[in-house]
């Protein structure tokens, strides 16, 4: 689904150019649930630009779904850190806000607009949400403001899921219930997901593929297959091998987090 | 409604201040061609009532033509200004440039063109207060969360998507904002317009009150004046209350 060949990508900084990534390669197959994680500002969200087509790379070539990227690859699903629901809309016509871009809903947007409707009730009775769609974002603590922007992500059934750190502002047990939500939705609904993180538990508990990158100029060093069986249960992250599989993870990250950054410019 | 001490709080001090006024003018003996009494000013206000109300309706609509010249022209400017980048970087220096000369220089120019009368009041008022607007507005646009616009342009939207569900009902608040400060400026250059050269207005009463030596009359017009202002701007504050209610919601949940 998502292929990138020896990506390198320079951002114009205001004191010269800023390389964010250089020599990334990475695979990520159909229906894959691929994280990706690594130290501070290696350039995760670059990467999520990159393949969404937000961004051009300086170098290399970048291919979604067996055609190269050329612009804004129109039918990915995005969630941040930041819900960034519209503040004037309620939750139920933020949900909705994909269908009213996205062809083919877009057109039909008005003669099936009480089944979009249904669709998205739906969709808020599996994060947690039924019954708050007539509420405004303000009125939802932060994280159901996160379910709803999930929600949003997952509207118009993208085959392409991009999350970058979207869980990462929320308290642990909420996080948690979010990880449960997104598994199933996931395995009921099988497209392809990137997700950025800091939290290694959550990149094992969810993930088949765990992408380490190295400091800026970030590169994928190591991917890292997870074999626990599917469904899994929250259970598995207290036991042995799960235990490995982050510990071994987080040393990889804390070494590459030693090695000290390349030189910008000599200056 | 329960109506407590802090809410008549405006209304003690507006009628102190006019009590130690009157208090002040009596004691000392003022004349009143310095400073006429609060009850001098009253007397004018009587007499000359007829006046003192067609002059304030003229710069009234003088000042509401120019603001909604203002307003038409100012939101269009900022929707152009705010689309992109380069526009902005482009435009803005130009619109502070033209910002920055004071409107009153202005006037004598419009005088020459368009004559003594109540275009060049429209258009010193339009002038003056469109600029408030097209910043406010362009900054509404030009602050859209990225990550908001990632979402969006990652479902394929097109930059006219984007301002049509995001940027624009994003700035209303901004615009509306910016009512009350250009509601403001408009009644200002409205009535040195009518100061430099009018027939009508209350610019023009107060100026030819002034050369009268009718003291008493010229405060009056002040009064009117104030009044006038005072309503336009409460009714600009509530119009932004009512039609873009949700930023004031949403900020204070935000804060607590
Ligand atoms: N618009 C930009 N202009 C210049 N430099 C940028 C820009 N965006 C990002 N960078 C730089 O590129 C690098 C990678 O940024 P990126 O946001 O991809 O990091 P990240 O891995 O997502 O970090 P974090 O984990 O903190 O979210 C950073 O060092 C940052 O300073
Ligand atoms: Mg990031």
């Amino acid at each position: 689904m998502i292929k990138l060949q020896d990506v390198a990508l320079a951002y114009a900084g205001r004191t010269g150019p800023v390389l964010a990534l250089d020599g990334t390669s990475i695979d990520v197959a159909r229906g894959e649930f691929a994280a990706v994680v690594g130290p501070s500002g290696c350039g995760k969200s670059t990467l999520m630009k990159l393949v969404t087509g937000l961004v051009k790379p300086t170098r290399g070539s970048v291919e979604v779904a067996g055609a190269p990227v050329r612009g804004p690859v129109k039918v990915a699903g995005m969630a941040f850190q930041n819900a960034n629901l519209l503040p004037w809309r309620t939750v139920l016509d933020n949900i909705l806000l994909p269908l009213e871009i996205v062809e083919p809903y877009r057109s039909q947007f008005r003669s099936k607009k009480a089944e979009f409707v249904a669709r998205a009730e739906k969709l808020l009775d599996t994060v947690g949400l039924g019954g708050f769609g007539n509420r405004f974002p303000w009125e939802l603590s932060g994280g159901m403001q996160q379910r709803a922007s999930l929600c949003r992500s997952l509207i118009h059934e993208p085959q392409l899921l991009m999350l970058d750190e979207p869980f990462a502002a929320l308290d642990a047990f909420t996080r948690e219930e979010l990880w449960c939500v997104m598994r199933d939705v996931w395995q009921r609904l099988k497209f392809t997901v990137v997700l950025v993180t800091h939290d290694l538990r959550e990149a094992v508990f969810l993930a088949d593929t765990v992408h380490v990158m190295s400091a800026r100029p970030g590169r994928i060093i190591e991917s890292r297959r997870v074999d626990f069986a599917r469904p899994r249960d929250l259970e598995i992250c207290y036991e042995k091998e799960f235990a490995d599989i982050v510990h071994v993870l987080r040393n990889k990250i804390a070494q590459v987090r030693q090695t000290p950054a390349p030189v910008e410019a000599a200056s | 409604m329960k109506i407590d001490n802090e809410s008549l709080a405006p209304w003690y001090f507006t009628i102190g201040i006019f009590v130690v006024w009157e208090a002040v003018c009596r004691l000392f003996n003022v004349s009143d061609f310095i400073l006429p009494a609060p009850s001098q000013i009253a007397v004018a206000m009587v007499r000359y009532w007829k006046p003192l109300l067609y002059n304030s309706f003229v710069t009234l609509w003088t000042t509401l033509a120019g603001f909604l010249m203002a307003v038409a022209f100012g939101l269009f400017l900022g929707l152009v200004v705010g689309w992109s980048k380069a526009i902005y970087r482009g435009l803005y220096p130009v619109m502070i440039g033209f910002n920055s000369i004071p409107k009153v220089a202005v006037v004598p120019i419009l005088i020459m063109w368009f004559g003594i009368g109540e275009i060049p009041a429209i258009l010193t008022a339009f002038l003056i207060s469109f600029f408030p607007i097209v910043v406010n507005v362009a900054t509404g646009l030009a602050t859209i969360e990225p990550e908001l616009e990632d979402v969006l342009r990652a479902l394929g939207a097109s930059k006219l998507d984007v301002m049509r569900k995001v940027g624009i009902p994003r700035s209303m608040p901004y615009f509306f904002g910016s009512l009350k400060v250009a509601i403001t400026l408009a009644f200002v250059g409205a009535v040195v317009s009518e100061t430099i050269g009018a027939n009508a207005g209350l610019g023009h009463l107060m100026t030819q009150a002034g050369s009268n030596f009718q003291m008493p009359l010229v405060f009056a017009g002040l009064m009117a004046l104030a009044v006038e202002g005072i309503v336009m701007y409460a009714v600009t504050a509530l119009i932004e209350q009512r039609m873009a209610g949700w930023a004031f919601r949403s900020q204070n949940s935000a804060g607590g």
